[in-house]
């Protein structure tokens, strides 16, 4: 765990894809450039799915991270 | 607590520098798996930015029509068909193993337990992420569909030849 200065978090736990991606993009408009959000989310396919999602939009996954069945995202707003 | 990182590989050196790419579906089909398909990728490509065009046609605009407007069309055979396909994105069927309705009902059952989303919930995502969902005006005629029998939202009546523009400027299609 890093100390972040994280503008939202969204716990997509126990939503399947392709909620927690959605639910990402949706928490993403909420934010100005440069900010971070956090997504906590227990869908394995997330994890590229993240990954495609960021280079897709442009957005960069700054921190990403796998504990206990979770896995966590930070994404930093272009 | 013990995290595991993972290296990043979308560096932030191409950060906002992408180019915006174009999808088209066409919903075709009508069917509930098929909608199902077509609501997860038009709301997911609505999230990943992509300028994502849905062009409803055929079995398909039936999936656009109000869940509540049970009957539509102006004459008796058009009537017939609505009748005999209940409209709306909720009554959706299955290809296979529809069973009176027992499959789907098996498979929202299935859905709830497992949080996957619905394709009613799926569509408005969609919307709310700026997909356009297009219908054709050829399908409307043909069962006398009204515009005000569409959910809300929907774009402009359009014909083959600006489905086959949007199709060829795009970077992607899918025929569901």
């Amino acid at each position: 765990m890093s100390d972040l200065d994280i503008k939202v978090k969204v716990d997509a736990s126990g939503l399947s894809c392709p909620l927690p991606i959605l639910r990402a993009a949706q928490a993403m408009k909420s934010v100005q450039t440069g900010e971070l959000v956090e997504i906590v989310a227990t869908d394995p396919g997330s994890v590229k799915d993240f990954d495609a999602w960021a280079r897709s939009t442009g957005n960069a996954l700054v921190e990403q991270d796998a504990s206990g069945g979770k896995f966590r995202f930070v994404l930093r707003h272009k | 607590m013990t995290a595991v990182a993972i290296a990043p590989s979308a560096q932030p050196a191409t950060e906002g520098s992408v180019k915006t790419k174009k999808l088209v579906i066409v919903d075709y089909s009508g069917e509930l798996e098929k909608t199902w398909a077509t609501m997860i990728l038009a709301s997911t490509a609505g999230a990943m930015e992509m300028e994502t065009s849905v062009f409803v046609t055929f079995w398909g605009l039936q999936t656009f029509v109000k869940d509540k407007k049970r009957i539509t069309g102006e004459n008796w055979m058009q009537k017939m068909m609505s009748f005999m396909q209940r409209p709306g994105v909720s009554h959706r069927k299955l290809s296979k193993m529809n069973f009176m309705g027992m499959g789907p009902w098996m498979m929202f059952k299935l859905a709830k337990k497992y949080n996957v989303a619905k394709p009613k919930d799926l569509l408005e995502m969609a919307q709310a992420v700026g997909v356009q969902f297009i219908p054709c005006q050829m399908t409307m005629d043909l069962f006398g569909i009204k515009r005000e029998d569409l959910i809300d939202g929907m774009g402009e009546p359009v014909g083959a030849a600006t489905a086959l523009q949007l199709m060829t400027e795009a970077d992607s299609t899918l025929f569901i």
